[in-house]
């Protein structure tokens, strides 16, 4: 039976990998038609070099991402702070607030977003993008340092105050540091949401303005070649290696057994 | 005795004017939530009403022409018959990623709760888990490799019948459906798991040594005891799927025209933003129904 189990998940992995890795090949073959045999050749990434639309929107990627991540890893540690050390009433209402971002299809908070930024005058454009992932990724973060602070005993910071310490000053001298391996954890999640979306920046760009996802779709609607499989396979590598260092830092359900 | 007093002392805190320097406690707690309950407000639940109001729209309000308020657009279903078939499309999708899924998911997360320990447990998590978090149009856009016409399915099949046919199957719904299956299976594997890891070895040892055989170890302990795992993975791959537009545009080129790819066109092409607004609200309260019929597995999965 063992053996069945672990052949059967070897399949899944096949099934999960063989496309990502026949699209990552593919950006080293010569032919522009993805014909074989295969000729192993770096021609389309030397081309990714010159095309000055898909490096633009590869920068505008990483810049928007980078912002991401600093504003709601600052603004989601806050929340995540009241919400798990603090007793209010509603709490649980803003904990389902939550939800939205995370729970409804981005098509529709998309959408919305675009509807309403036109409205309100706020646009589109780079600073709506940035909204739009800020509020992304929020809930991740929530999330991420929420499940930090249930590791961290609350008694440490009592009994810090107990001794004379204001509750900033505990918070950032205790808490804080004890804390600070699941809010780089945050951090690597929310850059990597951002740099992943793709719906609510596809409603959100300008002709002017847009991220590499945004570019990727339209040239793959537009007839593809093996460059989209170049920059893909740059795309997903980055975001395979910050979700993998995220897994080293924030191992979920594994944290709590460190006291 | 006088080490007892100064324990009372630490314990109890030196009295004083610090109390008085600290605010009142709902100021500090309102401070650390504002920021990320503004920022949501403003992103997520005024663009959401902004959209309800858009819904009744009777034009987009862009040009000069006057704007009345109407029902016109939430009676698109049956004014415009063909978008009941299109919603029974995205339904249908959805019904068979979501079956795929479970199944495919399931049986995954059995064999990595029983077949698996320790390191290599935690490295095949991992890596089912790797693709979900990476770029999701990238992964469908990895499909039409493999399934185009010469594309990678067709040569292994060429490596072995070497004068069959080709079986390419993309611009198909089978084509979206598996791209779909793809793109949430890690998700499905992992709410299955989480659920099937709590349960205790004794009592499959014990249900096996008492002479049950594997089918009522199956029906009787594993799927009822992945059953909220089952069920939040399902209205988790549900609900997006039946929101997707990228995969059946990408995959299912002319046939993949579902809810999703309408309303994508009704805000980019067509420009007929009150009724895809419409449309999106009424997706919306399926969506919302959903999870209301689930809430109470839901919020279990997630406390646990």
């Amino acid at each position: 039976m063992t053996q069945i189990g672990r052949i059967y998940l070897l399949v899944v992995l096949f099934f999960l990998y063989t496309p990502i890795i026949v699209m990552m090949a593919m950006g080293f073959n010569e032919s522009q038609l993805y014909e074989l045999p295969f000729t192993f050749s770096f021609r389309w990434y030397e081309a990714l070099l010159g095309n000055k639309q898909l490096l633009t929107a590869g920068m505008n990627s990483i810049i928007i991402a980078v912002i991401t991540s600093v504003l709601a890893t600052s603004l989601g540690t806050l929340a995540a702070t009241a919400l798990a050390r603090r007793t209010f009433r509603g709490k649980s209402l803003l904990q389902l607030l939550l939800l939205p971002p995370i729970a409804i299809p981005w098509l529709i908070t998309g959408t919305a977003m675009l509807v309403f930024f036109y409205w309100s005058g706020i646009g589109r454009g780079m600073h709506a993008l940035l909204i739009g992932h800020v509020a992304l990724a929020i809930p991740y973060v929530v999330l991420v340092v929420g499940t930090g602070f249930k590791t961290i005993r609350a008694d440490l910071e009592e009994a810090a105050m107990s001794l004379g310490s204001t509750p900033v000053h505990a918070f950032f001298t205790i808490t804080l540091p004890l804390l600070y391996p699941s809010i780089l954890g945050a951090a690597l999640f929310a850059f990597a949401v951002s740099l992943d979306q793709f719906v609510i920046s596809y409603f959100l760009a300008t002709p002017g303005y847009s991220t590499l996802p945004v570019q990727i779709y339209s040239a793959i609607r537009k007839g593809f070649t093996p460059e989209i499989n170049a920059i893909s396979t740059l795309l997903l590598l980055g975001s395979m290696t910050v979700i993998l260092i995220f897994a080293r830092f924030a191992k979920p359900g594994d944290t709590s057994d460190k006291r | 005795m006088r080490s007892d007093s100064l324990l009372n002392e630490a314990v109890r805190g030196p009295s004083g004017p610090r109390k008085h320097r600290m605010l009142p406690s709902w100021v500090a707690t309102t401070a650390l939530l504002l920021p990320t309950y503004a920022w949501l407000t403003l992103a997520v639940l005024l663009p959401l009403l902004t959209m309800l109001v858009f819904s009744f729209m009777s034009a987009t309000p862009m040009g000069k022409a006057p704007i009345t308020f109407t029902l016109k657009h939430y009676r698109a279903f049956i004014d415009q018959p063909y978008l009941l078939n299109i919603g029974w499309t995205s339904l249908v999708i959805g019904f068979w990623t979501t079956l795929l899924c479970a199944i495919f998911g399931f049986l995954a997360a059995v064999a990595l709760a029983r077949a698996t320990v320790g390191r290599m447990r935690e490295t095949l998590l991992i890596l089912i888990l790797l693709p979900f978090w990476t770029n999701g149009l990238v992964r469908v856009f990895s499909w039409t490799m493999v399934l185009r016409e010469n594309g990678f399915l067709d040569n292994v099949l060429h490596m072995f019948f070497a004068d069959a046919g080709s079986i390419s199957f993309l611009y198909s719904r089978y084509a979206i459906v598996l791209g779909l299956v793809h793109g949430y299976l890690p998700y499905m594997i992992l709410t299955c798991y989480i659920a099937l890891v709590t349960i205790d070895d004794a009592i499959i040892e014990a249900a096996a040594s008492l002479g049950a055989r594997w089918w009522t170890i199956l029906f009787r302990i594993l799927i009822p005891m992945a059953t909220p795992g089952l069920i939040s993975g399902a209205v988790l791959t549900f609900v997006p799927v039946i929101g997707s537009f990228m995969e059946p545009r990408i995959l299912g080129g002319k046939v993949g025209v579902t809810m999703g790819t309408v309303i994508e066109d009704q805000f980019t092409q067509a420009f007929n933003w009150p009724l895809g607004a419409a449309l999106s609200f009424t997706l919306l309260a399926v969506v919302l129904a959903i999870f209301a019929t689930f809430s109470g597995v839901l919020r279990r999965g997630a406390a646990a």
